[in-house]
């Protein structure tokens, strides 16, 4: 029997492999660490389990609600062409990676007790908007993931090659046919990844279900965790929540999976994409509203957060800047970091598929995983792994890129693993008849196809590495700080001015970091 | 040379293609047949993208069946895609010469005499979207010049061409495998595009692929199934 | 990049090396992120203590009170660190209790603390009373206890610190059991409806109240010195409740584990003295546990002094902890 044409060599083990098994040694591995490290064990009380609960109710609202926005958004940014519309798709992106805290202030100054719109309905002699509660944590996880809902549809509208598009206008499709026949499809292959993306960043949120929650009831397993390992130092039941966690999201993770169709669109020749539908006014009026709409929703907070921030920017103390080069120097790196582990994966799981499904299946879970994973356990689980052996402050900075690569795994691979799979499928035969080998068919035939991809995220995990700060806690050395631990330093001594402006700079830095990264991808990739 | 298929059963579809003969060299040969028999299938084993149920492919006296494509004897231009959409014109036929683009200013030439000999002098810089869909077929044909193979695989490239510009590739095609003195292999469901430069036809319907007959004859005097897809 | 990694681990091998003899002996401190802040104390500190001691002193912050405590059980008896600066008397009985810290050597001079200071292993260096501070040009009507805030009307809201996540929120936590025993889950459930919301930590829940989400925020009584003083601004003043204010008194203790136990004690002695105590008032924003010889800086004045000083001894603070935290559960779970 001959063998297929992907052959699995040696170095994709090695590359695929290295790079699960770190991911299964950040997510499960600390998970034991912290079980091996315990002192005492306990079972789980109702209120974990009422806090299980919330967690999954809310996590399923926001996800769905989100969506339902995201659908008609990506709909009418995919078909018009208006100047800004690049500008307003990279703009998208902010929500997503600002701090939790940030985002709460800023959700608040529109929608608050003393926010815009209370201002507002008091003229009509309303009561103040009180939205704490489910509703508060709803919307606020709702404007945290529009953005990456609409992203990742618009993604899925530009996969369809322009030339169906040509046919659909060319037979004289309306704009209803093309919902049926391109949109449906397509949806049925995006949505269920961007819905359970969605569903596992809610599960493991934090601090904005706490603040917006109202009070304990809005409790979530996240918290649970925070408190069995700071309070109570029980590390048994911190790992057990853990577990819990992991488990409801690789069991919504394999449904997803099986049931989540790759589009099977047909190759394009990379022409220019062109929209021949939604020209009648009825669709440039609806399209308008809710892109006007989505956009108020996304940039007043935004707006918020630049007012505020706008003057103490520039009275910044000397070590805010050097806490914002460390920033971008660990988002840079685990931004590279997060592509290459993509890539390396990726190219196992291609190939493996084609033997065994089911373990390619598997390892997309997996890949997965580190949403599902709690920062405090990945943190806390590192440090005991590697305290016994190295200072944490000499590993400070390559631990926190590494896991931010991790965490922004997920994000990668759901858009670089389809892409490689198309270029294998397109071009894969042509480069093993021309007999190109692994590094240059690589280089030559696959990497000029997943440009696009990469770049978007690479960007995307610098943007996510900027804001986080949940590892360097545990590792920072006394003189080394990034944005984030400055801002909450500020807060916590009164200076809230300055932290407004530390926060300006911490948005403003991971945009323009996503966006070099995103246009980078974009940039035209013919080689002459 | 020769190509011998020995007792192949290929998997297409819903049945089994059974293909048993020899090929020898220097012949223009025709695939011919109905769509959905099996002609794109039975290229694709022979150049090794699809590996048979059964039986063995020898080239010589060489058992080839287990050989990766790009190390059998075999040039292959697909039915499309045969371009990489970001890489030039120049850089796509310098693929033939080496899988990793690295040349020496001899090698460079060569690409460039390809070119003018498959009529693109000037266009080495352009890439495929540019060109138009014959032109882009010759640059394939330039690089399967290159690839200096003893066989050269067509599945059906001119499917998409007029009249006049189809018989300018065919010509092209045959002035290539004369000089090289390669063997012929080429799909095709048009009974003129046999007549016209092949010298066997391989008849494909029905689950068989029946052993090379003189085309002329053939066509003269079809088989059954023959005539019924002819028509006559 | 290569900079920062060769410039991090270069710090790592100056802190790494204590073990050899050195010109200067290091003195690592964990202690919490708001001290080592450019605007807390630590600076200050630092130079102060470096002037009188010929070492170095190596100030790490390492989150809040309770992730203080976490990172030394982590670390167990292999840390570096040779003083904790900013634990509570709510987590001294259980940071006892891991038997990593040391008594400190020296009989500290005459404290300033409220109560009587008994505890031979845990040195108070300074303290504040729990409170509300609401903004004096906005509330007119301010409550003037537990009962009265109950008695508020509907549209009066307080947001707080989640006792689980929070010091000051195990703190008012306990200011209710304390003054109100076993009433407190019908305090806790004429409360719930006025509580806006519950916050991770006390960053938030201030920030919350400063944009105006809610008409009082649990803080301290030295608030509102930060804004006379630093802001010149007047309008945050904290209410005095009738029946008294909860404590925070803030210490550090010496790890057993410690390679510089002499270093580690002058610390505590400076700590307690005047160069230290002076640094607190206008950095840390609390009470100094020893008074400095000319007063508290203006502004001080102004503040509200309680009625009474309530605080559970740490000894018993881990249990009235666990039973209140459940009725406070229960009673905003409804």
């Amino acid at each position: 029997m001959a063998h297929s044409t992907q052959p699995i060599r040696p170095i994709h083990f090695l590359l695929g492999g290295s790079a699960f098994a770190l991911l299964l040694l950040l997510t499960l591995g600390t998970v034991g660490a912290l079980w091996w490290r315990a002192e005492i064990t306990s079972s789980l009380s109702p209120a974990d389990w009422s806090a299980i609960r919330f967690t999954i109710l809310q996590a399923l609202a926001s996800a769905v609600i989100s969506i339902l926005i995201a659908i008609p958004t990506a709909r009418a940014l995919a078909r018009r062409n208006f100047r800004g519309r690049k500008f307003i798709l990279t703009l998208m992106g902010a929500p997503f990676i600002l701090p939790a805290i940030v985002a709460v202030l800023g959700i608040l100054a529109v929608w608050g007790r003393s926010g815009y719109i209370s201002d507002l309905i008091a003229s009509f002699g309303l009561g103040p908007l009180n939205i704490y509660g489910f509703g508060g944590v709803v919307l606020a996880h709702v404007f945290f993931n529009i953005p990456l809902a609409t992203r990742l549809l618009v993604q899925g509208w530009s996969a369809i090659p322009v030339e169906h598009f040509r046919l659909s206008a060319q037979l004289g499709m309306n704009t209803n046919d093309i919902v049926r026949h391109l949109e449906r499809p397509m949806l049925r292959a995006v949505v269920p990844g961007a819905f359970l993306l969605i569903f596992l960043l809610c599960i493991s949120s934090f601090a904005v279900a706490l603040a917006l929650g109202g009070g304990p009831k809005a409790t979530t397993i996240e918290l649970a965790i925070y408190q069995a390992i700071r309070f109570d130092f029980n590390l048994a039941k911190a790992s057990q929540l853990a577990m819990i966690q992991f488990t409801l999201c690789a069991a919504i993770g394999a449904v997803t999976i099986l049931i989540a169709q790759p589009m099977h669109f047909s190759k394009g020749l990379d022409r220019k994409s062109e929209r021949w539908d939604g020209r009648e006014t009825r669709y440039r009026v609806i399209d308008t509203l809710v892109l006007t709409l989505v956009c108020l929703f996304l940039f007043l907070p935004l707006a918020s957060v630049l007012i505020r921030g706008f003057i103490p920017l520039f009275t910044l103390p000397i070590t805010v800047w050097v806490a914002a080069f460390n920033s971008v120097t660990v988002a840079v790196l685990s931004a590279i970091l997060s592509v290459c582990m993509s890539i390396a994966m990726s190219a196992f799981m291609i190939r493996i598929a084609r033997k065994r499904k089911t373990v390619s299946q598997v390892m997309e879970v997996v890949g997965f995983l580190t949403l599902a994973a709690s920062p405090f356990v990945i943190g806390t689980g590192l440090f005991v792994m590697t305290f016994p052996f190295v200072s944490p402050f000499a590993i400070a900075l390559p631990i926190t890129a590494l896991v931010n690569a991790a965490m922004s795994l997920p994000f990668s691979l759901r858009v670089i693993l389809p892409a490689m799979t198309r270029a294998e499928d397109n071009y894969g035969r042509l480069a093993d008849s021309l007999g190109m080998r692994t590094w240059s068919r690589f280089r030559l035939a696959i990497w000029p196809r997943l440009k696009r991809p990469v770049g978007f995220s690479a960007g995307l995990a610098a943007a996510l590495s900027m804001g986080d700060l949940g590892v360097i806690t545990l590792f920072a050395p006394p003189d080394v700080a990034t944005l984030p631990l400055m801002m909450y330093r500020m807060m916590s001594t009164y200076q809230l001015g300055a932290a407004a402006g530390v926060a300006l700079l911490l948005v403003t830095l991971s945009v323009a970091l996503f966006w070099i990264f995103d246009q980078g991808g974009r940039l035209e990739h013919n080689v002459r | 040379m020769s190509i011998t298929l020995d007792n192949i059963e290929l998997s297409h579809g819903s049945f089994t293609l059974s293909a048993d003969f020899k090929i020898e060299e220097g012949h223009k040969i025709a695939l011919l047949g109905p769509s959905g028999g099996g002609k794109s299938t039975l290229l694709s084993a022979i150049a090794g993208f699809k590996a048979p149920d059964q039986g063995r492919i020898l080239y010589n006296e060489t058992d080839i069946t287990n050989t990766p494509p790009a190390e059998r004897p075999i040039a292959l231009l697909f039915q499309d895609h045969n371009l990489f959409p970001h890489l030039s014109v120049e850089k796509n036929i310098a693929l033939g010469l080496h899988p990793n683009l690295r040349l020496s200013d001899a090698e460079h030439e060569i690409v460039q005499d390809a070119l003018r000999r498959v009529g693109l002098n000037n266009q080495g810089k352009k890439i495929p979207a540019e060109l138009s869909g014959g032109q882009q077929q010759r640059v394939a044909l330039a690089r399967c010049l290159l690839r200096d193979r003893p066989v050269l695989c067509l599945d059906e490239p001119f499917a998409a061409l007029g009249p006049a510009l189809k018989h300018e590739m065919l010509d092209l095609v045959a002035e290539i495998v004369d000089g090289s003195n390669a063997t012929l292999l080429m799909v095709t469901h048009q009974p003129e595009d046999a007549a016209y430069i092949t010298d066997q036809t391989v008849l494909i319907a029905d689950g068989q692929a029946h052993p090379p007959k003189d085309t002329a004859e053939l066509l003269a005097n079809p088989p059954i199934a023959l005539a019924r897809y002819l028509g006559t | 990049m290569t900079k920062f990694i060769t410039l991090a681990a270069g710090l790592t091998l100056a802190l790494a090396t204590t073990a050899h003899a050195q010109d200067k002996p290091e003195l690592i401190v964990y202690t919490y992120d708001s001290f080592v802040s450019d605007w807390g104390p630590g600076p200050s500190v630092e130079q102060a203590f470096e002037e009188t001691c010929e070492c170095d002193l190596k100030l790490i912050g390492a989150g809040d009170g309770a992730a203080l405590l976490t990172r030394i059980q982590l670390e167990g008896s292999r840390t570096d660190a040779d003083i904790v600066l900013g634990l509570d008397t709510n987590l001294t009985e259980r940071a006892a209790a891991t038997g990593l810290f040391a008594p400190y050597a020296n009989n500290p001079i005459a404290l300033d603390v409220p109560t009587e200071w008994t505890d031979t292993t845990f040195l108070p260096y300074d303290w504040g009373y729990f409170a509300f501070v609401y903004d004096n040009t906005k509330l007119k009507n301010v409550p003037t206890s537990f009962e009265t805030m109950i008695a508020m009307p509907d549209d009066f809201k307080i947001v707080i610190q989640d006792p689980r996540s929070s010091t000051p929120g195990l703190g008012l936590l306990l200011w209710v059991k304390e003054a109100y025993g076993d009433r407190a889950p019908e305090i806790w459930a004429g409360l719930a409806p006025k509580i806006l919301t519950v916050t991770k930590g006390w960053s938030e829940a201030y920030g919350m109240f400063t944009a105006g989400e809610a008409d009082m925020v649990l803080s301290y009584t030295t608030s509102p010195a930060y804004h006379i003083i630093a802001e010149d601004d007047k309008t945050k003043s904290a209410a005095s409740f009738t029946e008294g204010h909860y404590m925070q008194i803030e210490v550090a203790g010496k790890l057993a584990a410690s390679d510089q136990p002499e270093l580690a004690d002058a610390f505590l002695d400076f700590m307690t003295s005047e160069g230290f105590q002076s640094i607190i008032p206008t950095t840390n924003w609390m009470y100094p546990a020893v008074f400095p010889s000319d007063g508290l800086p203006a502004g001080f004045e102004q503040l509200i002094t309680p009625i009474d000083s309530l605080i559970i001894p740490a000894d018993k603070a881990q249990q009235a902890r666990d039973k209140a935290l459940a009725e406070w559960l229960t009673a905003l779970s409804r």
